[in-house]
């Protein structure tokens, strides 16, 4: 429904600028940078209307505090306290006083307000340049006001846009399966969050078991596994209208589904007499292609982004490894060589890295490595993890992680966590529920 | 299934046997109710009839069955052909220490060990169908490599 009623956007004073803060992809940022983020100012009778609809006392801090904590998630930005700003928020229509800011040590500024206009929700935001004593960034937007905290994301993706020179991740969603009641028979949900953890939804009821949910690269269809009637199958969902149908019904177990590039196509694992072979199915027509052929387990595969190569799990060398073949299933190459096992390798939207699971000696690794093989570096090590999703641009890896019981086999829990492709910033994603198979959505607008 | 797979099955599970054999008494592993890494204990087995056990162990990451397994699976092969109107579901596991995705896979393969074999004395493959939980459905919660063995499994369970 909200992806109809979009939005935007009347682009005022878009100015090129340089990126002001360095991003490295080996390293993290050791001097985040310090950015001010003052509230969007509000006028009386807008504040009065949007009290009315959406029962928020100042609907301008609320957006703002939304920019502040995405920034303050990435590690790469210090959001400054507010209580030590002093000019007030009605400087939106004015030039900010830049030594105001430079006294607080702010390096980055950003400010504007939010008006109520024929029953929508108009916003302009400013981005300034302290040092310089410029504006970076100037825009308007008008929304249903129900959009109010997709607006908070969308502002701060084009702040990260603008000061690291890559596109953000902010106005995103998270699916995943919410984890309920014991070890030994968990009740899992699919469920769906705002990329923060807010507008929590659960899509199904928890009355079958249900797995590796993947969003579709293009819109807003999910691929998952159902054990609907004990019949372990791949399903896809459409979280607009809710509408499901099963896309795997072949005679056996159809799992580890997830879409191409281009959202046309379904990859998945098909299990027959004790084999798992990958094939791919044409939503449109229907038309099943076998990729694989061979005696192992071949499983979890992931496109690249350009369509041409997959990538998979094999145990054709007797134990797990990671696998790359054109996408016609030749070529097939090995490209992971390191002690242990590897599984669930993702092909990165900008396409030079592949992120897996390794299990070396006891512990689970998330790391990632070139698509030749080459360059692997272990991000985080802990007593089980697994199954990472990037962040549409590349830069954020989220995965679950889950405890060791006790002796008594007490004290399991499960959830998502996120990483910077550094391995800083290692982060745990709050869920109202235990959680696991986290997947990253697209950016919702563009 | 075809002959030859029933016969190459057959083939390697007799190889393995032995090799699994072979280790057992060289090793003398014993924490009471594992060898090697294989359950050998009876806490969670239910059964089927009398003297039937419902379900067979693995080792980690493995799938063949060991000679405990085949001597569980001849006794259940036995019950099937004088119960001739039951059919089995063949329930597949694996522990928590491996990924999700290759888990179902893994079940999956154990389940089809389980399968061919009874296929093997007798049982007809109508009769028989195979469910992989991967490691969705442990029996023991806990983290540990006894939990663990007790959990890599494949049950037989009635389906009728």
């Amino acid at each position: 429904m909200i992806f109809r009623h979009l939005i935007i956007l009347l682009i005022l004073l878009p100015i090129k600028a340089f990126a002001l803060v360095e991003v490295d992809i080996t390293r993290g940022n050791l001097n985040p940078l310090p950015i001010a983020v003052s509230p969007l100012s509000i006028d009386e009778k807008s504040k009065i209307s949007f009290e009315k609809i959406l029962k928020k006392e100042n609907i301008g801090e609320e957006i703002s505090t939304i920019v502040e904590n995405n920034l303050k998630q990435t590690g790469l930005f210090n959001s400054l306290d507010k209580d030590a700003f002093l000019q007030k928020p009605d400087i939106a229509n004015l030039k900010p006083r830049f030594e105001d800011w430079n006294l607080i040590k702010a390096q980055v500024l950003i400010t504007g307000k939010v008006s109520f206009v024929d029953e929508k929700l108009r916003v302009e935001f400013r981005l300034w340049d302290v040092l310089a004593g410029r504006e970076m960034m100037a825009l308007a937007f008008t929304t249903v006001p129900s959009n109010w905290r997709r607006v908070g994301h969308i502002i701060t993706d084009k702040v990260y846009e603008t000061l690291t020179g890559e596109k953000g991740y902010f106005d995103t969603r998270i699916i995943y399966v919410a984890e309920e009641g014991p070890k030994t028979n968990r009740i899992k949900k699919l469920a769906i969050m705002d990329q923060d953890g807010f507008n929590n939804k659960f899509l199904t009821l928890g009355n079958e078991l249900v797995l590796t949910p993947r969003f579709s690269p293009t819109n807003q269809m999910i691929t998952y596994l159902s054990y609907f009637r004990n019949l372990p199958r791949v399903y896809l969902l459409d979280i607009e209208t809710g509408l499901q149908e099963v896309v795997g019904d072949f005679p056996g177990m159809t799992f580890a589904p997830r879409f191409s590039p281009d959202g046309k196509k379904i990859i998945m694992s098909f299990a027959e007499n004790g084999n798992s072979d990958i094939y791919t199915m044409d939503l449109e027509n229907r038309i099943v292609e076998r990729i694989t052929n061979h005696p192992s387990i071949d499983t979890s595969p992931s496109f690249s982004p350009d369509g041409k190569k997959i990538t998979f799990n094999s145990d054709r060398s007797k134990y797990q490894q990671i696998y790359v073949m054109d996408s016609n299933g030749k070529n097939v190459k090995r490209i992971s060589f390191g002690n242990g096992l590897y599984g669930t390798p993702v092909w990165s939207p900008r396409g030079d890295l592949i992120a897996f699971t390794k299990l070396h000696k006891g512990k689970f690794y998330i790391g990632v490595m070139r698509a030749d093989g080459t360059g692997e570096r272990l991000l985080t090590e802990n007593f089980y993890q697994e199954a990472p999703s990037w962040s549409p641009n590349g830069r954020v890896l989220i995965f679950y992680r889950e405890t060791k019981t006790n002796s008594k086999g007490e004290g399991f829990s499960a959830k998502l966590w996120s990483i910077d492709l550094t391995g800083y910033n290692e982060k745990m994603v709050e869920t109202k529920t235990d959680a696991s198979d986290p997947s990253w959505s697209s950016l919702l607008s563009n | 299934m075809n002959l030859s797979k029933i016969l190459k099955n057959g083939f390697l599970i007799l190889i393995a046997s032995l090799v699994l054999t072979a280790c057992a008494t060289q090793k003398k592993v014993s924490t009471g109710k594992m060898q090697g890494d294989v359950y050998t204990g009876t806490d969670s087995v239910e059964y089927l009839a009398s003297g039937v056990p419902d379900r067979v162990f693995f080792a980690t990451n493995e799938t063949v069955l060991t000679t405990a397994s085949r001597e569980t699976l001849r006794k259940q092969a036995a019950w099937l052909r004088k119960n001739s109107n039951i059919n089995v579901v063949l329930e597949g596991h694996a522990d928590e220490r491996g990924t999700r995705e290759y888990n179902l896979a893994l079940g999956e393969r154990r389940a089809n060990s389980a399968k061919d074999y009874l296929m093997t004395y007798g049982i007809s493959s109508d009769r028989i169908s195979v469910l992989s939980y991967g490691k969705e459905r442990p029996v023991d919660s806990g983290s540990n490599p006894l939990a663990w063995s007790k959990n890599r499994r494949s049950v037989t369970v009635k389906a009728n």
